[in-house]
């Protein structure tokens, strides 16, 4: 009995083992190689005609069709994924699962997050960095400077770029202008009077709300960075946050205040529940650019109708510089492990410069020509009301530089401390030291030296 | 080296939380179960109808069926109270929300009602042979002796079935132990409201993936073997599951 017990175990052992020396090897594998000087980092053999897998998320599948649509001699196979959101670290995960066992790796990736190159530029075990060095010979440097000043500088790591911004999200206020002449309020500029007008509304018109704290990204990215709170701050490596600022308290305390008289609500703007309760309850709202395809035009979500809601330019503390937050922009990567990067970069090239990619991004596309021709595409619709071509051009300029990207997103610890504690019925001034040390927290084990 | 691998994992802000999350739903989830599915196969073996004792073990079996990730994508349409067939019962907790549902405190419960849900019927059908394999000399004797359903099932049955609930709670002690695709999949669900380093392995997940550390991974995988083996030893002695008759 006892022997026939060893036996299996045994086997588990050397099993291991082999497995533990195939996987060593696989890594070395990885690390060697020369470095083209055509394109500026070690190359795959290339092969031409070999498919090209693409990963994409539920929106960007769209891009992606259309241009195997286009491109019908080109051999595409795409592939849909979470696209990272919330920093659900999927991108990376996967990636070093492919770095493990030394295939596999998809060719072109796309992700809602801005943060990736932190880790995508780097190698990793041994294995050469994920993401391909774009501006070391492989794209033309006239290619390059189409995008707008600036939209590639978070994927920018001494002077390579790594990755190439589908779209700028920066934050604008939007609001519903019927709403807004029948309760007879003006639209609000600064965010003292965003909060004046949360306390006028809650008392004259209970029910009608002004925006929503219940998604990571909204708290983080659209108030917190809107306010120029330094909660998320990296220098070099050493990463710091500070809840004690002015800008920081300020904010927190018009959220708890908007969020107690009911004008901030805790829904998820992508929630059934926020569609079917609020979609005709939005006064003003502040909000990424993209919230315009996403939402306002999106027959799944808001559905507005034309000339019922417009962008206006950024809120910003009264007597402050006039800047605004971002809400991510999605980054598309170039594998450095590609068999076939001529198609990578006609694939890239569509996605991010063509007028059919822009005819389907919800938001306003990083690449200058194809930003012109969204916004005067969403001009002439005439869906927006307002100046729309302003609001979002004033702020795409203006997007506060202080925010840091390191690699682990904010919203994790917003998701994990302050989200559960609102629906508790608790206020963010009391979970603050709990997220301050979540942050922290995060940031010592992604390996910064947190000050 | 290896040892420093251990002080880093220890000294992980993530893993102690870790530990009590998984301890506790163990604790849960072998009691209810242990309880439940000894309870259940009592009831089916009792059952002298032929068709509805076989239905019901039918019926048992199916959730299990559908495992693993499926298996937590239907939990989420039961959980969030805007689409729950069964959002009377959320509501009459208290939960209003989905976020509210998935509260940390909530999740022990929640991950042993789907571990129950897919895993428990298996074992019902295990147990119910295990009562087959009494012999029926045995039985008539207690019922000649004038015990009842009740005092049979805890003098005869449970102490005859004492081997088969020891392996029982082995196999679910490793299987919970190693916690891992409920709570991934309602951590990507909930965006992140369920935290992503919830269980230990999906921190040994975090540490190998997302911070490129597989030392810390397997340190983390180590310690994890230490105690589930320490376990099993406890209910492979006291449930004398290699004793000889």
């Amino acid at each position: 009995m006892a022997a026939q017990h060893r036996r299996p175990l045994a086997r588990i052992l050397a099993t291991a083992t082999a497995a533990v020396a195939i996987g060593a090897l696989a890594g070395c594998a990885g690390g060697s190689g020369e470095v083209n000087s055509d394109y500026g980092f070690a190359t795959a053999e290339q092969t031409a005609d070999s498919t090209i897998t693409v990963w994409v998320d539920a929106a960007r599948e769209p891009i992606a069709k259309a241009f195997e649509e286009a491109n019908p001699d080109v051999p595409i196979s795409i592939e849909t994924y979470d696209g990272n959101a919330g920093g659900s670290g999927s991108f990376q995960t996967k990636v070093a699962l492919f770095d493990q066992s030394g295939e596999g790796w998809p060719d072109v990736v796309f992700s809602t997050q801005t943060n990736d190159a932190s880790w995508a530029a780097k190698e990793t075990n041994g294995v050469q960095a994920f993401a391909a060095p774009l501006n070391k010979g492989y794209f033309s440097d006239d290619f390059l400077n189409g995008f707008t000043d600036g939209a590639n500088d978070p994927m920018t790591v001494d002077g390579t770029v790594y990755g190439l911004r589908n779209d700028l999200a920066p934050v604008v206020l939007w609001y519903n202008k019927p709403l807004l002449d029948q309760f007879g309020y003006d639209i609000p500029t600064t965010w003292e009077e965003y909060e004046a007008l949360g306390v006028k509304l809650a008392a004259e018109h209970p029910g009608y709300i002004l925006g929503s704290i219940g998604d990571s990204f909204v708290g983080t990215y659209v108030y917190y960075w809107g306010a120029q709170a330094p909660i998320f701050q990296l220098d070099g490596n050493d990463f710091s946050s500070d809840f004690e600022d002015d800008h920081s308290v300020a904010m927190t305390d018009m959220l708890d205040s908007m969020s107690a008289n009911g004008t901030l609500v805790q829904d998820s703007v992508f929630s059934a529940p926020f569609v079917e309760n609020y979609s005709d309850k939005i006064v003003a709202m502040p909000g990424p650019a993209w919230y315009a395809g996403a939402l306002f035009q999106n027959p799944d979500s808001i559905n507005a109708t034309a000339g019922e809601f417009g962008a206006a330019d950024p809120l910003y503390w009264e007597g402050e510089d006039k800047v605004t937050g971002n809400v991510g922009g999605g980054v598309w990567y170039a594998s450095s492990h590609s068999k076939n990067l001529a198609a990578v970069e006609t694939f890239l090239e569509f996605a991010t410069s063509s007028d059919e990619s822009a005819a389907l991004n919800s938001g306003l596309p990083a690449y200058d020509s194809a930003a012109s021709t969204w916004l005067d595409a969403q001009a002439e619709s005439n869906f927006f009301a307002g100046d729309f071509k302003s609001a979002v051009s004033t702020a795409a300029a203006s997007v506060w530089g202080g925010w840091g990207f390191p690699s682990f997103s904010p919203e994790t610890a917003y998701a994990a401390v302050v989200v559960p504690a609102l629906a508790e019925g608790k206020t963010i001034a009391d979970v603050v030291p709990d997220w301050h040390e979540q942050i922290l927290n995060e940031a010592q084990v992604q390996g910064y030296t947190v000050k | 080296m290896g040892v420093d691998n251990f002080v880093k994992v220890f000294a992980d802000y993530r893993f102690w939380p870790a530990v009590q999350h998984v301890a506790l739903f163990v604790v849960i989830w072998l009691i209810s179960l242990t309880i439940l599915v000894v309870l259940l196969a009592l009831l089916v073996h009792a059952i002298r109808v032929r068709w509805l004792s076989s239905a019901s073990r039918f019926l048992f079996y199916i959730p299990g069926a559908l495992a693993g990730a499926s298996s937590v994508m239907l939990w989420l349409f039961l959980l969030d109270p805007a689409v729950s067939p069964v959002s009377g019962i959320l509501n009459a907790f208290g939960l209003e929300t989905f976020v509210q549902t998935v509260s940390l405190d909530n999740l022990p419960v929640i991950f042993t009602l789907i571990a129950f849900w897919a895993g428990a019927g298996g074992w019902i059908i295990i147990m119910y042979g295990a009562l087959n394999n009494i012999p029926v000399e045995v039985m008539e004797a207690a019922r000649i002796d004038g015990a009842g359903p009740v005092k049979t099932a805890w003098h005869i049955q449970i102490p005859l079935m004492r081997k088969w609930i020891s392996y029982m709670a082995v196999m679910s002690l490793a299987a919970g132990t190693q916690l891992f695709v409920e709570p991934r999949v309602l951590s990507q669900a909930s965006k992140g409201v369920v935290p992503p380093d919830y269980s230990l392995n999906q921190l040994a997940y975090l540490f190998a993936f997302r911070q490129n550390d597989f030392n810390g991974s397997a340190a983390i995988s180590l310690l994890l073997l230490v105690v589930a083996a320490g376990l099993s030893a406890l209910f492979v002695f006291r449930g004398g599951l290699f004793e000889r008759d």
